[in-house]
């Protein structure tokens, strides 16, 4: 059986450049790079110096409160460099790669038959672990912790978000392994989020709560649901995971290796043939992009167009992400750009089109206006599906409240939950940077 | 456009760090965004971002007060040649009209933008868009009659004391137009009141009658104006209060574009409504009897509903909060139109006594939703 979900508020922003579902091979990259940035809350202690050599699935460096929590190489090579910043803070580990993979191979049991101890130690050494993300705070998981459920969001709602089903449609055996495991790390449900409007082979997994979600974006997004299935208590902990990582799980506990190739999508309206590709996770793309990429200057982002992170000067693959969007950047002034009405082809919370709104629109990087204070208070309520007042607990993020963050339930949602109200804005609010920032000062706050 | 903005780039550095204008660098970048929307990309948060920012939303207003604007100029000049009983065309009355409402707006940008860029310079950021709208409301909400100098001191009072020692646009709490409106109401009543201030007076003008159809009704007189007049805006009254027609235009704009909430209007509506029905069935004066639905044409209640109780700055932020908010205003402006002798006009003070509650109301109502949370996370540990 499963449960339906129908979300009425929301945005769904249709651009072009949506991927064919055909798969390309990605040229082996001349450089790999791990970046401890990626990993949010992290702070590294490194167990390689240059010149060492690893493989697939040995640790690069561990996180310092928790020694347990390893990162591991993606590819065999030897370590080139390690890239310091201000404080000698490190920025990118790089890894120059040998001609073919070598793979560590992880002692592994069936998880039905395995411990939780034993998952949970197969996982941390591997470097799989910090797959799994927590709520609150949207950070890596603990391992002593134990969630109340497993959410996992195999529906992605975001603007020319990936498809799932082709994504892992060789992986179902992967996916199903995947969740068994996790199911030892749970004495709770596991939840699988699927889009209502397409049949997903995904559905037929064992062991999940299937939950069909229909609706604008962000109907894909895990707080939904989890507002409203699994609602975040004080001390509760319920952990994310996406369900190209399941299938990793899955892949290490059927093979004992820690495969981190995956099938990402190359979208945007500035990629010559939008399409999937097959590719590591921590690779250059510079030359790979140049390839498909058309003229013109480009963002080219780690994810997606809301969420995504800017990887124009340092073109390598996000460790978390499925895809690389590319958009024109759009560096250039308007003449009265603020004039309504002109032709203006944008889907927005405001009717400033005469016209109707192409199916499929080409947006770029720009800003299109300057930041204000708060104003127009309706336009975030319109895309914020969640019982959750978005202006209030902005407001309370900015000025750093603490108590007034908690009870406004600043511990259900993620930083991507409001990425419709940066979008959205009239004052062109960076939401989700504010609300990185409160789930941060909460975290201190109550985890201390 | 290229020279416009050549010209701006040739200039720029005297105004950046460093340069010798370095203070006047919100002013330089005020005039520079109006011309041009700048160049800036995201560089946090969501990548593509909606077209649309302040000073859209705020030009949209601007837009949809010019019709209202328009006929109030007309009807200034319909208003003073009937007085005078001669003959004139439409034109004549539209020209004679601009040529007295036109000092009105101009003073009224030039010292409300005049403080707003001086406090930007002093505060060193942007100038905000907000007084795009004030700056034409101020005007549209006087007598026409009204002398210059009281103009720009309510305007210097609204902008200093209504919004800039909040912090500017967004954070004040009261609507700074109707600030304007009550300090020369309250400061200089005799300018603001009565029967004459409403028609500039013809010299050697026999029977002279200015008044206000309120003001009639309060005093228990015979109307000498149709449903149709209050509907078309053919009667004495502020600038641009007067034309249902042409604030239902305006209306019409904020609503299709979404810049103004619905939820206000309706509410507004609807409280205004209810009350004038209520005060129907009592019945124990002219207020008291003047029919509910014409009760919604006269005076400022259309515009206060349509242009001022949406402002979001000052309104319910909440949606339950904008329900209730736009009730209130609605059954407060009847409730003093028909209850005070004073001020037979009751919009301007029930907005503003809505816009201090406002925040209450949005507590209440945030409060309610803490609560449920709360109660939420009680039954699972329980």
């Amino acid at each position: 059986m499963h449960k339906k979900v129908k979300v009425s508020k929301g945005l769904d922003i249709k651009l072009k450049g949506k991927p064919a579902e055909q798969l390309g091979q990605a040229p082996r990259s001349k450089m790999y790079a791990v970046r401890p940035v990626e990993f949010y809350g992290i702070n590294p202690r490194l167990m390689v110096k240059p010149g060492d050599h690893v493989d697939v699935g040995d640790p690069i460096f561990y996180h310092k409160y928790n020694d347990r929590i390893k990162f591991t190489s993606p590819v065999s090579g030897t370590i080139e460099d390690i890239v310091r910043g201000e404080r000698r803070k490190i920025l990118k580990i790089l890894i120059k790669p040998d001609t073919e993979d070598q793979y560590k191979k992880f002692e592994v049991k069936d998880p039905k038959k395995a411990s939780r101890e034993e998952i949970l130690d197969v996982l941390l050494e591997s470097g799989l672990f910090p797959v799994i993300k927590q709520r609150p705070y949207d950070v890596i998981a603990k391992p002593e912790d134990e969630p109340k459920a497993i959410f996992i969001s195999a529906y992605d709602s975001a603007p020319l978000g990936v498809n799932y089903d082709f994504i892992l449609s060789d992986k179902l055996k992967d996916f199903q392994t995947g969740i068994e495991a996790l199911k030892k790390l749970t004495s709770g449900k596991i939840y699988l989020i699927v889009d209502n409007n397409s049949a997903s082979k995904l559905e037929n997994t064992e062991g999940v709560e299937v939950i069909k979600a229909e609706g604008p974006h962000p109907a894909g997004n895990p707080s939904i649901h989890i507002e409203k299935f699994e609602p975040i208590a004080k001390g509760d902990r319920i952990w994310v995971v996406n369900p190209v990582h399941v299938a990793q799980i899955g892949n290490l506990f059927n093979t004992g290796t820690y495969n981190p190739q995956k099938i990402i999508a190359l979208a945007g309206s500035m990629v010559k043939t939008p399409q999937y590709f097959l590719i590591t996770p921590g690779a250059d793309l510079s030359d790979f992009l140049k390839e498909y990429l058309k003229e013109g200057e480009a963002r080219i982002i780690s994810g997606n167009v809301l969420t995504g992170a800017n990887i124009t000067d340092d073109p390598y693959l996000n460790f978390y992400d499925n895809e690389v969007t590319a958009i024109p950047l759009g560096k250039k002034s308007r003449f009265l750009g603020w004039m309504p009405f002109l032709a203006e082809n944008r889907k927005s919370f405001y009717r400033f089109n005469i016209l109707p709104i192409n199916k499929e629109l080409d947006l770029d990087a720009n800003l299109y206006g300057e930041e204000r204070a708060f104003v127009m208070t309706d336009e975030f309520d319109s895309v914020m599906p969640m019982d959750i007042y978005p202006v209030h607990l902005l407001k309370a993020a900015l000025l750093g409240d603490v108590e007034k963050m908690e009870a406004l339930g600043i511990l259900e949602v993620a930083p991507e939950d409001f990425a419709l109200v940066d979008y959205i804005s009239s004052s062109k609010l960076d939401a989700q940077y504010i609300i990185r920032k409160g789930l941060d000062i909460m975290q201190v706050e109550m985890e201390s | 456009m290229k020279v416009i903005e050549k010209f701006f780039k040739k200039y720029e550095h005297l105004f950046l760090e460093g340069g010798k204008l370095e203070k006047y660098h919100p002013a330089y970048q005020a005039m520079y965004t109006f011309m041009f929307t700048p160049d800036e990309t995201t560089q946090r948060g969501a990548h593509i971002r909606d077209a649309v920012d302040l000073k859209r939303v705020m030009f949209t207003v601007v837009l949809a007060l010019i019709p209202a604007t328009l006929f109030g100029m007309w009807n200034v000049g319909y208003q003073y040649f009937n007085q005078a009983g001669v003959d004139f065309t439409n034109w004549e009355a539209f020209v004679y009209g601009f040529w007295k409402v036109l000092p009105l707006i101009i003073v009224s940008y030039v010292v409300g933008l005049g403080i707003e860029f001086y406090f930007a310079i002093l505060r060193g950021h942007e100038v905000n868009e907000g007084y795009l709208v004030t700056g034409l409301l101020i005007p549209l909400i006087m007598p026409v009659t009204i002398p210059l100098w009281i103009l720009a001191i309510s305007v210097a009072f609204a902008v200093v004391i209504g919004k800039e020692v909040f912090g500017g646009t967004g954070m004040n709490i009261v609507n700074p137009a109707l600030t304007a409106r009550a300090f020369a109401f309250f400061a200089y009543p005799t300018f603001m009141s009565g029967n004459e201030v409403w028609i500039p007076k013809p010299e050697n003008a026999d029977a002279y009658s200015g008044e206000t159809i309120l003001g009639a009704l309060n005093q228990g007189k015979e109307l000498a104006y149709t449903w149709w007049d209050m509907f078309v805006g053919t009667i004495p009254g502020s600038i641009g209060e007067t034309s249902v027609i042409m604030i239902l235009i305006g209306a019409v704009l904020l609503l299709y574009t979404r810049v103004a909430s619905w939820r206000i209007m309706l509410s507004g509506v609807l409280g205004a409504a209810l009350m004038a029905l209520l005060f129907n069935m009592w019945g124990a004066n002219e207020l008291m009897r003047f029919p509910w639905w014409q009760h919604l044409l006269v005076g400022g209640l259309a515009f206060g509903i349509v242009f001022m109780a949406t402002d979001p700055v000052t309104a319910a932020q909440t949606r339950v909060g904008k329900w209730i908010y736009g009730f209130m205003i609605g059954v407060f402006a009847i409730l003093i139109r028909v209850f005070n002798p004073a001020y037979p006009e009751g919009v301007m003070l029930a907005i503003l006594l809505m816009n201090v509650v406002a925040p209450t109301i949005d507590f209440y109502v945030v409060q309610s939703n803490i609560k449920r949370r709360m109660k939420r996370f009680n039954k699972q540990t329980a």
